[in-house]
């Protein structure tokens, strides 16, 4: 199949006629990951994280105590208190290590499979719609997904934060005081490093999910592929694989929220990622490109 | 597709009638088939031969019945001329460009309904049709909700078009899957089993529809167990059975090549002993008497004519009912062929 999607171009009438025919496979792909129920249950979760921590702060600070008991739980979750913005940061703190990847594990893992495995794949593939493109469309509804899980954990966490806690001019890690829509900024881009830290388990779930025609077998693998990960990361003993495991450099997005900005490790994610993307994105594509579809 | 050539074979209506014969005069050229396959052979990566050394042709504008056995690889077939799966050797052409090589130019002249129906539940009838029609780059958006439309109308689903397909009977559902093959005009239509799953009433739409498509000029190839179905609407047939091609033609020729090809000779008379005696002088051999009824084989070299036979018997004042041959079916056909019952898995 690869030799035949090089060589196949498509019949040059058809090529020019309808310019927006091209995007409509990406648009279909992605209405069809968001009205499924599962993503919606999936981003209901993570909807309701930001909630729950906001609540259990504002429980415990209730009657003027202090939260964390000495540094204790998530990242930023003693400045919470002081301003309502800090909790964007604490809920992508608490929810990057395990929900937000797992939730992009499901969408991933199932893109391929779940069409194998349901028989959707041999109607999709005899339109015809293209492996090549429809690999690159699964791809990007991934992404896209990646972006909204992560999106809608901020936005929900901005939400609870202004109705539970003072806004105001926020106080960075380096000791730096910037006015509130600066500190909004900054929530932006964190919620963009977040979501782009996702893209390596995004392009891992995606090879898996050409790798069988079972949609919760690749979902299951992609989920412990990144648990794997994330223990091998615990151990001083692995140092040396440690700057390679996509979860590695996660929690650099902290750096943005130092003035002047600290990119080393933001850096490093992003080539991390972005070579997880180019390998496992390669490897799918191999995979996918001659396979024999047999479901 | 207006340019197809003629239909080469006779009327769909009456295949296994003697005036149904191939007429020589339309025979398409060599190379002008809608489906080809030379040598094609499909080893699963287990060792399993599903597919051996097929040769199959496919004439451009026929009703071509597939049929064999479970197992017999007539999917692995199919599967290979969509481009699916990659033949372990051989090649297969599917409107004259080899597959896989030329799904992209192939494809969208192509509708298939592969295995049954596959749907996405949580989409309305509708919303499925879309997104398959959104899967083909040569399809036009701007038209894409009169197309699917008309494709919806086409099975008899506008009605329940805005339902979840998940809530969809099987008949339903086979209806969608017959739809999203007919969103574009098709220039070949591969049918997997069409009527699984159908009421009569189901059966007979689809027959029907088949039989206008046919007119249209459309190719279509049927793999079907049901030997009824492929008698009532093709013009031509193969047999698979373990991989392997077991015969080819038109379904005439399919009928007339086997050994009971000459249907035994019936009479239905309330004076069975009187017809026996009468129907043995006359040479016919191997008599089956029952209470109204006579059966014998005609004798292979000078055989009566048969108003004759029918002027002896009344002659001698057997009252006959009914006389004349017995029309063979293909199921007859088969079983003669492969010496088997046809669901024995190969």
């Amino acid at each position: 199949m690869s030799r035949a999607e090089r060589q196949a171009a498509p019949a040059p009438a058809a090529r020019e006629a309808y310019p927006l025919r091209r995007l409509s496979l990406f648009r279909s792909e992605i209405g069809t990951v968001f009205r499924r129920w599962r993503t919606l249950a999936l981003l209901g979760v993570l909807a309701a994280v930001p909630v729950l921590v906001g609540i259990a702060v504002k429980v415990e600070t209730g009657d003027g105590g202090t939260v964390g008991h000495g540094g204790e739980g998530p990242a930023f979750l003693s400045q919470v208190t002081n301003n309502g913005l800090f909790l964007v940061f604490t809920s992508l703190a608490a929810t990057l290590p395990f929900f937000l990847p797992m939730a992009v594990g499901v969408v991933a893992g199932d893109s391929l499979a779940g069409e194998a495995a349901s028989g959707t794949l041999r109607y999709l593939l005899v339109a015809p719609v293209g492996r090549t493109r429809l690999l690159l469309a699964k791809l990007t509804s991934t992404l896209v997904f990646c972006l909204a899980a992560t999106m809608v954990v901020a936005v929900s966490a901005l939400a609870v934060g202004a109705l539970l806690f003072p806004l105001g001019d926020i106080t960075l890690l380096s000791g730096t005081t910037v006015s509130f829509g600066e500190g909004l900024l900054r929530a932006l881009a964190v919620a963009g490093a977040v979501a782009l830290s996702l893209a390596g388990i995004a392009a891992l779930g995606l090879f898996v999910s050409t790798l069988t025609n079972s949609g919760i077998a690749a979902m299951a693998t992609t989920v412990g592929l990144l648990i794997t990960a994330q223990i091998v990361d615990q151990f001083p003993q692995l140092e040396a694989v440690q700057p390679y495991l996509f979860p590695h450099y996660w929690l650099s997005f902290a750096d943005v929220l130092r003035q002047p900005v600290y990119w080393d490790q933001l850096l490093d994610n992003f080539r991390l990622q972005a070579l997880y993307a180019a390998v496992f994105g390669s490897a799918a594509w191999a995979r996918f490109t001659t396979k024999d579809v047999t479901a | 597709m207006e340019e197809l050539p003629a239909r080469s074979e006779g009327p769909v209506s009456a295949p296994g009638e003697p005036g149904a014969a191939p007429a020589p005069a339309a025979v398409p050229p060599p190379g002008d088939a809608a489906l080809e396959a030379r040598g094609l052979t499909k080893r699963y990566r287990g060792g399993q031969l599903a597919v051996d050394r097929l040769d199959l042709r496919v004439p451009r504008g026929s009703v071509f019945g597939f049929l064999g056995p479970n197992g017999s690889g007539k999917t692995t077939t199919i599967r290979m001329a969509m481009g699916l799966i990659e033949p372990t050797s051989g090649t297969v052409e599917v409107l004259g460009e080899p597959m896989p090589r030329g799904v992209r130019r192939v494809l969208p002249r192509v509708g298939a309904l592969i295995e049954g129906p596959a749907l996405y539940g949580f989409l309305s009838g509708r919303d499925n049709l879309v997104r398959f029609d959104a899967a083909d780059p040569t399809a036009d958006p701007r038209t894409r909700a009169a197309r699917v439309g008309a494709a919806l109308d086409r099975v008899g689903l506008v009605a329940a078009a805005g339902k979840k397909a998940r809530a969809y009977s099987l008949g339903m559902k086979q209806r969608l899957g017959l739809a999203a093959a007919l969103l574009r005009p098709r220039e070949l239509l591969v049918l997997d089993e069409p009527t699984n799953g159908l009421d009569p009433q189901g059966m007979r739409e689809i027959r029907t529809l088949v039989r206008e498509l046919a007119a249209d000029g459309t190719t279509v190839f049927l793999s079907s167990h049901l030997l009824d179905e492929i008698e009532q609407v093709c013009t031509h047939a193969a047999v698979m059975a373990q991989g392997r091609l077991l015969v080819q033609g038109t379904v005439a020729e399919l009928a007339g090549r086997a050994a009971s090809a000459r249907g035994r000779l019936a009479v239905t008379t309330p004076d069975p002993a009187d017809a026996v005696r009468i129907l043995k002088e006359h040479g016919v051999t191997d008599l089956v008497a029952a209470v109204d009824r006579v059966t014998g084989e005609l004798p292979g070299r000078d055989a009566p004519d048969l108003a004759d036979l029918n002027a002896a018997l009344v002659g001698a004042g057997v009252r006959v009912r009914a006389f004349g041959r017995e029309r063979v079916s293909l199921e007859d056909a088969f079983v003669a062929l492969t010496g088997e019952g046809f669901d024995v898995a190969g």
